[in-house]
C-alpha cells in the first residue's frame, strides 16, 4: 500500500516485495488485518484491564506492595471465602457431571421427544441465576410447594429450611448447571462411534463391561472438559449466593468478597487482589483437571482408534 | 410423549427406572420453581396455602411496570443487546474467517486469547474492567455496559463462527477469486450469503447471553443504564417495601422475554449440535 503512495526507487521496493513474499510464505499477509479489530479489542478490554487490576492489587494505600494479599490471607472473613466457594462449586459441578453420565447414557440413542427434552433442558440455562433465585425462594421456602408436599405426606413435622443457606445456593447451581452439563455430556456421548460397543458385545462384554471398558474411557476426556466448564459457572456464583444464600455467613463466596471490597469499602487494591486470587484458584482447579485429562487422553485414543 | 418411547426401550431394568425417576424429579422441581413464580405473580394474596386466596389478578404486572419503570429498562435492554450483537458480529466474523482459513505464527496463542474471556468468571475481569471504564468515563452509562458486555460476546462469536466457516468449501472462494473478485467482494457476495445462518445463530446466542448477563452489566451500569436482569436483582435485594408479587411479575416478564428469544433461537440452532460445536472449540 505504501509502495504505491510514495513511489520509492527500484531497489528498496524490490526488497520490500521480497519481504512481503517471505512473510506471505510464512502465512502473513494483508488478510490478517481482519484479525486486528478483534485482537485489539480483546487486548484493550480484557488483557489491559486485567493487567491494570493485577498492578492495582500491588499498590494498596498503605503497607507495601503485598499488603492487600496479606490482608486477604490474615483476615479469616476474607480467607475463608476460598473454602466456601470451593465447598459450593466443587460438589455442585461434580454432582452435575456425575448425574449427567447415566442419564445421557440412557438417552444417547434416537427416541421420540428427544428434541422436546433438550429444549426443556435449555430453559434453565436461559432463565439465569436471578430468576432461578426468585423461583427457589418461592418454591423451597417454608410455605412453598416443596415443604408443603413434604409436610402433607408426613415425611417431616416442620418445614425444612432450604433457602437462605448453603442448600439454596447449591440447588440454584444444580438447576442452572445440570442442564448445561447434561447437554455437553450428551453431545460427547453421541460423538462416540456405536459400532465400538457393538464390537465389544460380539466379544461377549456385558452392558456394564461395555460401559466401563469402552464408553467410559472414551468419554472421560469429555467429562473433564464438562467438569471444567460447569465448575467455571458454579465458581463465579454471585447473584444467587446473595439472593437465596446467606451472604454474610455460610455462602459468603469469593465474588461477594471482591464485590464488597470494590463497591462497599472502595478498596480497589483489595478488590483487585481478591479478583486475581479468584482467577488463580479457578485456574489451579482447571489445570489439575486438565492435567488429569491429559493422562487419560493418551490411553484412550489408542484404544479408540485401534 | 418421551415416556412412551423410552419405556419400550428401557423396561425391566431397575437402574433405568431410577434414572428416569431422577429426571422426572428434576423436571417436577423445575416446574415448581418456575410455576411458583408465575402463580404468585397472578395471585391477589398468597401466604400459607397451596394456591393464592382471594382470586387472581393481573394488576401486579401493571404495578411492576410502573414501579420499576420497566418501559425505559426494556428499552435499555433492547439497545444494549442490539448494539452488542451488531458490534460483536462486525468484529468477530472477519476474525473468525481468518482463524478458520489461515495458519500463521501465533494462531494458537490468539485462539487462547479469545478463549480466556469465556473461561474466566465475569466477576474476575469485571471488577478491573469496571475500574478502567470508570477511569475513562465510560462506566455508569450505556457505552460502558455495551463495552463490558462485548468482552465475552466477541470471543463467543469467534468461537461459534470459526467451525461454521471451516465447513464452507474453500473451492467456492477460489473460484470467485479466479473470476476476479477481491477480498471485499468475496466477503460481501460469496461468504456473506453462505454465512447468514451461522451469523443468525451466533447473534441470537449472543442476544440471549447479553439479556441474561448479570455480573458485567451490574458492575458497569448506572441508574439509567440498567438492563432488565439488573433491575430485577435490585428489586429483589431491596424487597420488603414492595409487594413480593410485583417482583414475581417482573421475573415472569423477564423469563417470558427469554423464552421468546429461546424459541426463536431453537428454530435456528439445535442445542446438542451447538454444544458439540462448543466442544470442538474447547478442545
Amino acid at each position: 500500500m505504501t509502495a504505491t503512495l510514495d513511489r520509492p526507487p527500484e531497489a528498496p521496493r524490490r526488497s520490500r516485495t521480497a519481504l512481503r513474499h517471505r512473510l506471505a510464505e510464512r502465512g502473513i499477509d494483508r488478510q490478517l488485518l481482519l484479525l486486528v479489530p478483534a485482537a485489539l479489542f480483546v487486548i484493550l478490554l480484557f488483557i489491559y484491564p486485567f493487567l491494570y487490576g493485577v498492578g492495582l492489587s500491588f499498590q494498596p494505600a498503605e503497607g507495601g506492595p503485598l499488603a492487600a494479599y496479606r490482608e486477604f490471607f490474615t483476615d479469616a472473613y476474607l480467607r475463608d471465602t476460598i473454602g466456601t466457594t470451593l465447598g459450593l462449586s466443587l460438589p455442585a459441578a461434580l454432582l452435575n457431571v456425575l448425574a449427567s453420565v447415566p442419564i445421557a447414557y440412557r438417552m444417547r440413542g434416537r427416541f421420540r421427544g428427544k428434541r422436546l427434552l433438550t429444549t426443556i433442558l435449555v430453559v434453565p440455562i436461559t432463565l439465569g441465576t436471578v430468576l432461578t433465585a426468585q423461583g427457589l425462594l418461592n418454591f423451597l421456602g417454608p410455605t412453598g410447594w416443596f415443604n408443603r408436599t413434604l409436610l402433607s405426606s408426613g415425611l417431616v413435622d416442620e418445614p425444612v429450611r432450604l433457602t437462605n443457606n448453603y442448600w439454596g445456593v447449591f440447588f440454584s447451581l444444580v438447576i442452572t448447571g445440570f442442564p448445561f452439563a447434561f447437554l455437553l455430556v450428551l453431545s460427547y456421548l453421541s460423538g462416540i462411534d456405536p459400532t465400538l460397543e457393538r464390537a465389544a458385545s460380539t466379544l461377549g462384554a456385558g452392558s456394564w463391561q461395555r460401559f466401563r471398558r469402552i464408553t467410559l474411557p472414551l468419554l472421560a476426556p469429555g467429562l473433564a472438559t464438562t467438569f471444567c466448564l460447569t465448575f467455571v459457572l458454579a465458581f463465579s456464583v454471585f447473584p444467587s449466593a446473595i439472593l437465596v444464600g446467606d451472604p454474610s455467613g455460610t455462602t459468603r463466596v469469593i465474588s461477594i468478597a471482591a464485590y464488597e471490597a470494590a463497591y462497599v469499602q472502595y478498596d480497589y487494591a483489595l478488590a483487585s487482589a481478591v479478583a486475581v486470587l479468584m482467577g488463580l484458584v479457578e485456574l489451579i482447579v482447571i489445570a489439575i483437571v486438565l492435567g488429569w485429562r491429559a493422562l487419560l487422553y493418551t490411553g484412550s485414543t489408542a484404544g479408540g482408534k485401534g | 410423549m418421551s415416556g412412551v418411547a423410552t419405556r419400550r426401550r428401557l423396561s425391566g431394568s431397575p437402574l433405568a427406572w431410577l434414572i428416569w425417576g431422577l429426571v422426572i424429579f428434576f423436571f417436577v422441581n423445575l416446574a415448581g420453581v418456575i410455576g411458583s413464580v408465575v402463580v404468585s405473580s397472578v395471585g391477589e394474596r398468597w401466604f400459607d396455602t397451596w394456591l393464592p386466596t382471594a382470586g387472581y389478578t393481573t394488576r401486579w404486572y401493571g404495578e411492576a411496570w410502573q414501579e420499576f419503570g420497566l418501559g425505559p429498562v426494556l428499552l435499555t435492554t433492547l439497545e444494549v443487546s442490539l448494539l452488542v450483537v451488531g458490534i460483536s458480529v462486525l468484529i468477530g466474523v472477519p476474525a473468525s474467517y481468518v482463524l478458520a482459513r489461515r495458519s500463521f505464527p501465533g494462531r494458537r496463542l490468539l485462539y487462547l486469547l479469545f478463549l480466556l474471556p469465556i473461561l474466566m468468571p465475569p466477576i474476575t475481569y469485571g471488577i478491573p474492567l469496571a475500574t478502567v471504564l470508570y477511569k475513562y468515563g465510560f462506566a455508569g452509562n450505556l457505552s460502558g455496559v455495551v463495552l463490558a458486555n462485548l468482552v465475552p460476546s466477541v470471543p463467543f462469536v469467534i468461537l461459534t463462527m470459526t467451525p461454521f466457516i471451516e465447513q464452507i468449501d474453500p473451492a467456492i472462494e477460489r473460484a470467485a477469486r479466479m473470476c476476479g473478485a477481491g477480498t471485499r467482494q468475496v466477503f460481501v457476495r460469496i461468504l456473506a450469503p453462505l454465512l447468514v445462518p451461522g451469523i443468525l445463530a451466533a447473534s441470537i446466542l449472543v442476544l440471549v447471553r447479553t439479556v441474561g448477563m448479570f455480573e458485567l452489566t451490574f458492575l458497569t451500569a448506572g441508574p439509567d443504564s440498567q438492563t432488565l436482569v439488573v433491575a430485577l436483582y435490585y428489586s429483589m435485594s431491596a424487597a420488603g417495601i414492595r409487594a413480593q408479587q410485583s417482583v414475581d411479575a417482573m421475573a415472569v416478564m423477564y423469563s417470558g422475554m427469554m423464552l421468546v428469544l429461546l424459541v426463536v433461537a431453537l428454530r435456528f440452532v439445535n442445542p446438542t449440535q451447538l454444544v458439540a460445536r462448543v466442544k470442538e472449540d474447547v478442545d
